[in-house]
């Protein structure tokens, strides 16, 4: 416990950043689940970054 | 709302202030309505994706919500109704609103498009645009017609929601549009009946205000008998049926009448009795909209129950 008594202001404030912090935190995490469902949705994993996929030009497989 | 007092600026704001900028009461009708244009789609979306889906729609409404406390923090000031809010009660300043405003809508539109479509996320920047800009600063200081356009912002989630799933704009949800939009003016203009005074002590030129309450009660009348044609058309639709007609019906029939008895009355009649009509007629208003919208739920309920009623004439099948 810390010798000095916290002001009131700290508190709350500290009570804000924790609710900023749970926001943050639940967003990584619905961004993931996010990924998970549109990967298990068979969605395409590769995109277009300046080199050649076979994978994706339509009717190539 | 209970406990308004003027609060000192310096005052760090809590969690539950920018949280109250995003107008949940707002919100909440915005989820509802969006979630049901997303479930009575006949496209199946991925539970975790419309769940993901409709909190971005719900986080860009709650944005235009911010921005409209930033730009209206002035007339919030001076309205009863609007007092308590967390700019015109100095918890939260307007800069600070605005900036929750603007970063909330970005991260909405640009996770919409990336968990949806483009085309949802673009009608939800558009929904944003038009609360905000068009109806806030543009319309609502301006013209007695202010919520008769701007309804449309409120208009769009249910469409927002039906693009998420089927990434496109049918007669379907056009028709969910124009029951909310049609809905509008009439719901507001009971409220600026019994609310006049308000409207009347910040300028904001309500159609009571302008034109007295004689010719709000006359557009009451009209905008009922056009908005109740809305729903019965969407019976005839796939997402309809004769469940959904019933109750659009009954629906209908209330209102129409509350309308015409509010048509009818004497101001002095109302003043007498506080406008216990006006009241009850934009507490049913709420209820007109509300079940609308449980009844498509019902018929698409029913659907995926598999009875489907083979005699019911559908448009555009």
């Amino acid at each position: 416990m810390a010798i000095t008594k916290d002001h009131e202001l700290h508190v709350r404030r500290r009570k804000r950043n924790l609710w900023v912090g749970l926001m943050l935190v639940s967003f990584v995490a619905l961004v993931f689940g996010i990924t998970v469902a549109k990967m298990s949705d068979g969605e395409m994993m590769e995109a277009f970054d300046h080199s050649l996929r076979p994978s994706l030009v339509e009717g190539s497989e | 709302m209970t406990d308004v007092t003027t609060m000192d600026q310096s005052r760090d704001a809590e969690f539950g202030d920018y949280f109250a900028l995003l107008k949940p009461r707002v919100m909440s009708l915005v989820i509802f309505t969006a979630a049901v244009g997303l479930f009575v789609a006949p496209v199946h979306v991925h539970p975790v994706l419309a769940f993901a889906s409709i909190l971005f729609i719900a986080i860009g409404a709650g944005a235009s919500g911010a921005l409209n406390m930033w730009w209206d923090a002035d007339i919030d000031l001076v309205m009863k109704r609007t007092q308590g809010r967390p700019v015109p009660s100095g918890r939260v300043t307007a800069d600070d609103a605005k900036m929750l405003g603007l970063w909330l809508s970005v991260i909405a539109v640009a996770m919409l498009g990336l968990t949806a479509n483009f085309l949802a996320a673009g009608l939800l920047a558009f929904t944003i645009f038009f609360y905000a800009v068009v109806y806030s600063m543009w319309l609502k200081r301006a013209t007695p017609q202010n919520i008769v356009i701007g309804g449309a912002a409120g208009a769009f989630p249910p469409m927002i929601g039906w693009a998420v799933a089927t990434g496109g704009v049918s007669i379907e949800s056009i028709l969910m549009f124009g029951l909310i939009f049609m809905w509008t003016p009439p719901h507001f203009w009971a409220l600026a009946l019994f609310m006049n005074d308000d409207y009347t002590k910040a300028g904001v030129p309500m159609l009571p205000v302008t034109h007295g309450k004689r010719e709000t009660r006359k557009q009451i009348l009209i905008y009922s008998v056009l908005l109740a044609p809305v729903g019965l058309i969407l019976a005839f639709t796939p997402i309809g049926g004769p469940v959904f007609f019933a109750v659009s019906a009954v629906l209908n029939i209330l209102f129409l009448k509350g309308a015409y008895g509010l048509y009818r009355r004497v101001e002095d009649n109302a003043e007498a009795d506080k406008y216990a009509a006006e009241r009850k007629f934009f507490r049913l208003s709420l209820y007109y909209l509300f079940l609308h919208f449980v009844g498509l739920l019902v018929e698409s309920g029913l659907r995926a129950a598999s009875i489907d009623w083979a005699f019911w004439p559908q448009w555009g099948l």
